[in-house]
């Protein structure tokens, strides 16, 4: 059964207002903070940066607070050009990745939680361990019968244009973790991003393995778990559609009965 | 893939912040109208159940039908039927792979929302000018 409200240990809290530096531009940043070491609840401390001194995105904004204001802000990031997926977290309300997310976008204050209801390790970084394990789940590489060829698996311009739109998924998370079906049912529904990738490899030309594919979706929670609420489309950084990938999968399970 | 390492550790706010807009708001509505689509079932029932035992068990029932909250409560039921209905039709267009842009997605939300309080005015409008 659905839980909507937080569990005790979750519960936020305010925390502190860090001192404000000097300047005109000023703009708010009121960040979720979780120290697993001190015993507390999570609680959400207030930053303010002179925007005039700070790079455009919401990923510049953290690392010049965890640079010069507070080195204990823990967030995870790597490429700054919103192709690793690392930064991705809660940002105004939706998921997306902090380095694609430009300051100027949101209107009045920052407001920025962890990837919504996951573990949360530390500050911004939640654990994404079962994240991984769905997509392993749905086997993500090349299944053949056929014997390996000479040289490469070959395919045609057409069938490789049938991979656009699902292979630049770069498994942030930032579907899965907003899809409330998702929160819900995340021990058993595998979620938008390993759908995605499920689907991915369905209607690869050179894969073979599509019958037991759709076997081991064949679930009531596995994929059927999806009602099209629409969250994940809405929030992917990088414009792709999860939704319309799953659907794609229900058309394949009904087309195999027919 | 029960995780005790997860133990001690707080769940991210989920609802609390998240801000989907109409479409996810259509989704939970579905639901909710639903969920109510049961308990109008049985109101009908009552009303079918009536008419086949009694004359004095039917103007009964037809009195709460007839009293402003029953009105209510039947026009409540009418808009979550159609409300349904209409959102029945938009999954079924899904279904068969249509409507996934961003763009279609927030159109037909919008149109659904709309159609279903017109037709339900409609509805009554046409069932209040009969009665």
């Amino acid at each position: 059964m659905a839980e909507f409200s937080l569990p005790k240990n979750s519960k936020v809290q305010p925390g502190k207002t860090w001192p404000k530096p000097s300047g005109k531009n000023l703009k708010y940043f009121k960040i979720y903070r979780w120290n697993p070491d001190d015993g507390q609840n999570p609680h959400i401390d207030t930053y303010t940066l002179d925007m005039d001194k700070c790079g455009p995105m919401v990923l510049d904004a953290l690392i010049k607070i965890k640079n010069e204001q507070d080195p204990t802000l823990t967030f995870r990031r790597s490429c700054r050009e919103g192709i690793c997926g690392s930064c991705a977290m809660n940002i105004d309300g939706t998921n997306t990745l902090a380095c694609l997310k430009s300051c100027e976008d949101v209107k009045g204050d920052v407001k920025i939680y962890p990837l919504p209801h996951m573990p949360v390790i530390k500050d911004l970084v939640p654990d994404l361990t079962r994240f991984y394990a769905q997509h392993r789940a749905i086997e993500p590489w090349l299944k053949t019968v056929t014997p390996q060829p000479q040289a490469e698996w070959r395919q045609y311009p057409e069938d490789r244009k049938k991979l656009d739109g699902l292979y630049e998924c770069i498994l942030c998370a930032c579907c899965s973790t907003s899809c409330p079906s998702y929160w819900w049912n995340g021990d058993r529904y595998l979620g938008p991003a390993a759908l995605l990738q499920a689907y991915r490899w369905l209607i690869d030309s050179r894969d073979e393995g599509t019958g037991e594919r759709l076997d081991n979706l064949e679930d009531p929670f596995r994929l059927y778990r999806c009602h099209t609420i629409m969250n994940c489309a809405k929030t992917c950084p990088k414009g792709l559609s999860p939704a319309k990938a799953i659907a794609e999968i229900k058309k394949m399970m009904v087309e195999r009965r027919v | 893939m029960a995780d005790t390492r997860n133990a001690g550790r707080p769940l991210s706010p989920h609802l609390q912040i998240y801000r989907g807009g109409l479409t996810m708001l259509m989704s939970i509505v579905h639901r909710i109208t639903g969920v109510a689509l049961y308990a109008g079932t049985l109101l009908l029932v009552w009303w079918l159940t009536a008419a086949a035992t009694s004359d004095q068990n039917f103007d009964m029932v037809q009195a709460v039908f007839g009293s402003w909250l029953g009105r209510l409560v039947l026009f409540g039921f009418t808009w979550a039927l159609i409300h349904h209905t209409l959102g029945g039709i938009r999954h079924l267009v899904w279904d068969v792979g249509h409507g996934f842009a961003l763009k279609d997605v927030e159109m037909s939300a919008r149109l659904t929302l709309a159609a279903s309080v017109i037709l339900t005015i409609i509805v009554w409008a046409v069932a209040l000018g009969v009665s």
